[in-house]
Order: C-alpha cells, then structure tokens, then sequence
C-alpha cells in the first residue's frame, strides 16, 4: 500500500529526513515514534504533498503510484487522508459544506457519482454517530472557534466521511484529555478494517493503549532507529527515547 | 437569471401582445461639454424649463469644481471635452448580429456563468428578437405593480409622466453641485431608473433594471430615484453579473434614496463593468455618487454591494439618518484582481435620536490589485444614543496586491456607541494546502475560502443574487492563485 525507500527531505535547506524506510500493507496500523523534532510531523507532511518540503532522495509509493508525481489532491483522491496536527480553521464555510465539496471531489476525481444534499446528509449523521462528533460541530464553521478536541474530532469525523484507503494520523492525541482521546481512538477503532491501514504519529505511547498497533517504528533524527510490535511501545515507555539511541539496529 | 429567461422563453412563443415601436432619431450629439449641449440633451429628451435650469446650474457648478484627487487610485487624465454626451440608442444596423460578432473571451466568461443563450445575445447587445421581446415581459411586470400603485420606470418617462415627483426630489439626497462627478452627472445624466412606492405598500417583487429593456446602454451617466412613501417596502437590484462591455470609459452615475417613516429600502448592486485586461488598458472608470435618506422615524436603508468590475472605482453608498430610531446599513464586498484599483466605502451620518449603523465592508485584493476601504461615521450633536458598529477585513492573495482602510469617526455627542473592528488576512497556504489534502484543487479552494470570507455580505442579497455572485467572484479571481 505504502512504500517508502530512503526518504531524504529537507525543508528551508535543512535536511530533516535522512533516509526514511517504511512498508505499510492493507489492513496494518504502524506507530511511528519519537521525540520532538525527530522529524515525524515532516514525514507526515512530505506523504501528503506539502509544497516547501523537498524531497531530495529516495522514493514514495502509494498504491504502486509514484507519490512524487502526485499533487496534493491527486493523492488525496487516490485514498490517502492526512489529520493534521493542527486543523486549519476555514472561516465562514460551513464544516458540512466543506465535507460535501470535499467528498464530491474525491468521488469526481475516481469518476463516481456525485452525492447529493440528501444522500450526503444521511452519509454525514451515520458518520459522525459513528465516531460520536455532536451534530451541533456540522454547522459550524471549519474549525473556526473550535477547541482543541473538537478540531481533532473533526478530523477524525473528516476521515469517517472520506474514507481514505491510508490515514496518516499526525499527533492527534496532543492537547486531548483522555475523555476526549478515548473517543478519537474508538473513532479510529471503529474505521480500522481489513483493506484500510493507519499510519499513527505520536509522541506518546498513551495512545496506543487504546489505539494498538501491529507494528511500532521510532523515529530519531530523521531516520527509523528501531522497529517491532506493540510492545516496542511500551519499552520506550520505559526507557525513553534515550535508552533506545545505543544499540540501535537502524531502519 | 434563469428565471427572467425562462419568462421571457415563454413569452416569445406567443404573438405581440403590444409590438416594439421604436421611433428614435438615430443622432449623436458632437464631443464636448457647452451649455447648448445640454440645451441639446434637454431638448432631445423633451424636458420641461425646470429640469434645463436645474442641469445648466449644475453645469455652472461643475465648471468651478476640481476633480477630487484625495482617492487612492491612479488613472490617466480624463479630457472631458473628448467625451460625447448624448448619443441615441442604437440602431440594429450598428448591434452585432450575432453572437459571432462579439469578443470571444465575453462569451467565455458568459459560458462560466452559465447564462442561457438568449440572455447572452441580450447582453451582448445582439438585435433579435429576443432583446424587443423583453419588453412585453417588462410591461407584463409594470402592469402588475400599476395595479399597487408602484411607479417603476425610466428616468425620462418619469420626467414627461410624474414631473411633479421628480421635481420634488430631484437632487433633495445628492445636491446638484455635491462634488465633482455628481454635477457632472446632474448637468448631463441621460437616463436611469425611477421608483415610486405609495404608502403602506409592500412591493411584490425585486425590482430590478433587468427587467427595463430601455435601462440597457444607458450606463454612462446614470441617474436613479427611489422614493418609498410612509411605511412601505421595496428591495432594488442593479446590475447584472454579467461582464458588461460599454465604449464609454467614463461612468458617473448618481443615486438617490428617500425612505419616510417607517418605509425600508434594501438596494443591491452587483457592479461587473469590464475592468480592462491584464495590464488594466480599456477598463471602465466607475464613479458613483449613492446616497440614500431615511427621511421619516423609524425607516431603514440598507445598501448591499458586490463589485468586482470596473478599472476604477470611486463609490461611497451613504446614508442620512435625519429620522429619530432610523437605520443605515452597508454591506460590501469588493474585488480587485490585476491592475484593478478600489476605493469603495460608505458614509453614515446621523442626525435623529437612537439611530444606528451597522458597517460590513469585505476587500480582497489579487494580482497587483489595490483595494481601500474609505469610511466615515459621523454622530451629530443632535443624535442622542446613536449607535454604529463597523467591521473591515481584507484579504490578500498574492503579494504584489495591496489593501488600505480609512475609517474616520467624528462624534459629537457623548452618548454614542461606537465599535470598529478590522482585519487583514492573507489567503493561507496552509488552507489552500488543508482543502487540497481534502481533495479539493486550488481554484476550488481560492474559491471557497473567499466565498466564506464574503458570507456575511452575500447573506443580504436576495438569494438569486446571491447564488450568481458567488458565481462571479469565482471567476473573477480565476488565475489569482499560482
């Protein structure tokens, strides 16, 4: 599904990524973990398309697409999904109006029919029941005003609608309380399926108590130091970061 | 506007109901601006003593007025000897006969707008039938507000028709000698629109100069008057969104407003002149002098603008507040994309007791495009517990645009309640970048964010409009974003 071989990138002339490998197959959730400034937001930002990230080196597989050669929204209509750390707020357009354009998009792109006000209504209450978001969030403006929770439901409701074949989960524990995580976790649970996969960036292992990876990646300094199972996680809950830069297989 | 269309669709299929007569001299007056050139226009339009006298002073005042240089746009010296003031309607041998004939990149933009074809020959001023046979739906709609007693009508018409109604408010809310381009206007205005709703009534229907075949090609120096008796009700369209070609750079239109006790008028525009090509070369100049009076207690003025035409324009919808508990409102919406320059805002004055003023005005600047939002609050002695609350936001796409707000206060009784707020924002890569993770392409996403920016102004025009300027903002910002 995801292929990602020597991933170089840099951002303003800084090399952040140095040399990325990363397989993410259908139906798998991966946690990518690390530290603050170890380069787990670019990578998230580098698969979606964000325009000031250079990829220098290396290469990006999507759906056996060439992911370079991709602009943002192609990638988007070819099933990836990316929940921002930071939800952008869009003022004056409505969120379920915004989902509506959104979704038509991506059904346009892959040559479906358009849904419409009605079809899409139905789709977006099954939707936000599904993953618990309060109807009152729809007719709100795109994250204008919202709290940090409500952003981060948002997106998870977001991904709900799209239905993205790849998500790309960027912090969105951060800033939660851990009624608020609880709820974006059975959020993802509940999207989680066999032709679907996550990729899970978190800084905290917190997360992945209620959202449990088949494997676990720790990123350090622009590269993955160490990979394995769930349990992966829990060692670094241990030990931190820092007991894991010695002795480190490399990725 | 399907609608109208569609009416107009059904109404070829049947037979004249009343014909077309047109019986117009085909003459043009010579270039230049003289005292027998307006003896000429008056004539030509078979005016009475008063209405001459009332232009010639207006001339007289024009001659000693200067062209106001305190706006924040640039444009080449306009000669006004050079300028022709009366021309009459065309004739069909001068139309183009077919939409063959007119500028392919009109009929493209005609074609984003989804226009129907007939409209477009209509606005293309093509001759065919289609154009004479708007008049019979326009005479099937003035029927039906005969039967209210609304007046809707040409400027002109009202002149021969209801002498004693334009002589009484001829220049009551925009005096003749006001400033520079309205004494221009008020000496040479060659036609415009004329409404008049009785007392108590509330009028059925949008008015709208769309449905005045005779208000066609008559832009250059326009004049209106509305005049809402006691109590009564009327909302205004003007313009079309529509691109609107006119071989006449020069445009200064005059409009006036009275509203009396507890009368309301809500007057839109959408103004979509041609504003020149990319480097802005044959753009129109748009000055326009909007004033509305909201005479009695209690009555209300309301002025919706969208414009995104033009290559210059200067235009400040006002409103007097003279009525104790009146109201003012201004809702804006200005584009100016390439080498569009903008300098749009209002005037609210308050006179009477408890009046208030609510202020939206929205730019957005593209390309090198300069937007200014010029504004002036004014709270008499007089008005006790006036109130006013204004919001400017601007937004930028792009970094070679520019935007500028200028809001003056001036308040003479303490116990006004005054709010201002404003803002400058950039069109944010990082939106465009969240929409198009989403899906959504760039142009979709200018698109939207600008629709959403716009929102609280475009909920104040009548849904249609609404829907068509949406449109229209689309494609004029079209491009604007890498």
């Amino acid at each position: 599904m995801l292929r990602v071989r020597d991933l170089h990138a840099r951002v303003e002339q800084q090399e952040i990524l140095k040399g990325v490998d990363l397989e993410v197959k259908a139906g798998e959730v991966h946690a990518v973990m690390g530290p603050n400034g170890s380069g787990k937001s670019t990578l998230a930002q580098v698969l979606a398309g964000r325009e000031d990230y250079d990829v220098t080196a290396g290469s990006l597989e999507l759906f056996g697409e060439d992911l370079a050669e991709m602009a943002p929204e192609e990638r988007a209509h070819a099933g990836l999904f990316l929940a921002f750390q930071y939800p952008v707020e869009i003022p004056g357009v409505g969120n379920s109006y915004f989902l509506k354009a959104a979704l038509n998009a991506i059904r346009k792109a892959r040559g479906e029919n358009e849904l419409d006000a009605m079809d899409f209504l139905q789709l977006l209450r099954e939707r936000a029941e599904l993953v618990a978001v309060d109807e009152a969030l729809l007719r709100r403006p795109v994250n204008e005003g919202f709290s940090g929770g409500e952003k981060k439901r948002n997106e998870i409701l977001q991904m709900a609608v799209l239905e993205p074949r790849l998500a790309v989960l960027d912090e969105t524990d951060s800033g939660l309380d851990i009624d608020a995580l609880k709820t974006v976790a059975a959020g993802v649970n509940a999207l989680r399926s066999e032709d679907r996969a996550f990729v899970v960036i978190t800084h905290y292992q917190r997360l992945l108590n209620y959202i449990v990876p088949d494997h676990v990646h720790v990123l350090l300094d622009g590269r993955i130091v160490r990979s394995g199972g769930s349990e992966l996680a829990l060692e670094l809950e241990e030990k931190g970061y820092a007991g894991l830069t010695n002795g480190s297989s490399g990725g | 506007m399907p609608t109208a269309a569609d009416t107009i669709g059904a109404l070829t299929e049947r037979d004249y109901e009343y014909g077309f007569v047109t019986d117009v001299e085909q003459d043009t007056a010579p270039p230049g601006l003289s005292e027998e050139i307006i003896a000429f226009i008056s004539a030509k339009k078979n005016e009475p003593q008063w209405l001459l006298d009332w232009r010639l002073a207006a001339y007289r005042g024009w001659l000693k007025m200067v062209e106001p240089t305190w706006a924040n746009v640039r444009y080449e010296p306009i000669d006004y000897q050079s300028i022709c003031y009366y021309a009459a309607p065309k004739s069909d041998d001068d139309r183009p006969k077919s939409l063959d004939e007119i500028d392919p990149e009109i009929l493209a933009t005609y074609e984003k707008l989804g226009i129907p074809l007939k409209e477009q020959e209509m606005l293309a001023g093509v001759a065919v039938d289609a154009v004479f046979d708007s008049v019979s739906v326009a005479t099937t709609f003035r029927e039906k507000l005969a039967e209210l007693g609304v007046i809707f009508c040409s400027f002109s018409e009202a002149v021969q028709d209801h002498p004693e109604l334009v002589r009484k408010y001829l220049g009551t809310v925009v005096p003749r000698r006001d400033n520079f381009f309205a004494a221009l206007n008020s000496a040479v205005f060659s036609d415009g629109s004329f409404v008049y709703i009785p007392k108590g009534v509330r009028c059925p229907m949008e008015l709208s100069t769309y449905f005045r075949i005779n208000a066609m090609n008559t832009g250059q120096f326009e004049r209106t008057l509305i005049i809402a008796e006691e109590g009564s009700y009327v909302s205004y369209l003007e313009g079309c969104t529509a691109p609107m070609r006119d071989e006449n750079q020069l445009h200064a239109a005059v409009v006036e407003l009275i509203a009396h006790e507890d009368a309301q008028i809500k007057y839109s525009t959408v103004q979509n002149w041609y504003p020149g090509d990319k480097e802005g070369v044959g753009g129109i100049y748009n000055f326009v002098t909007k004033r509305g009076l909201c005479e009695g207690r209690r009555s209300k003025i309301s002025w919706t603008q969208v414009e995104t035409g033009s290559a210059v324009t200067w235009k400040y919808p006002s409103c007097i507040l003279r009525g104790d508990d009146s109201v003012g409102e201004f809702y804006s919406v200005a584009v100016s994309n390439n080498r569009q320059q903008a300098d749009t805002g209002t005037k609210m004055i308050h006179v009477g007791k408890r009046t208030s003023s609510t202020i939206i005005s929205k730019g957005i600047s593209a390309g090198e495009g300069q937007n200014t939002y010029r504004g002036s609050v004014r709270i008499l002695r007089s008005a006790e517990d006036a109130r006013n609350f204004s919001q400017c936001d601007s937004m930028l796409i792009g970094d070679r645009c520019g935007a500028h707000t200028f809001p003056y206060i001036d308040v003479a009784n303490p116990s006004a309640q005054m709010e201002h707020e404003a803002s400058t924002s950039k069109i944010g890569e990082d939106q465009i970048f969240y929409c198009n993770q989403r899906g959504i392409d760039t142009e979709d996403a200018v698109s939207m964010i600008v629709n959403g920016f716009c929102k609280e102004v475009f909920r104040e025009l009548p849904m249609e409009f609404a829907v068509e300027a949406q449109k229209l903002l689309e494609v004029s910002l079209e491009g604007s974003v890498g």
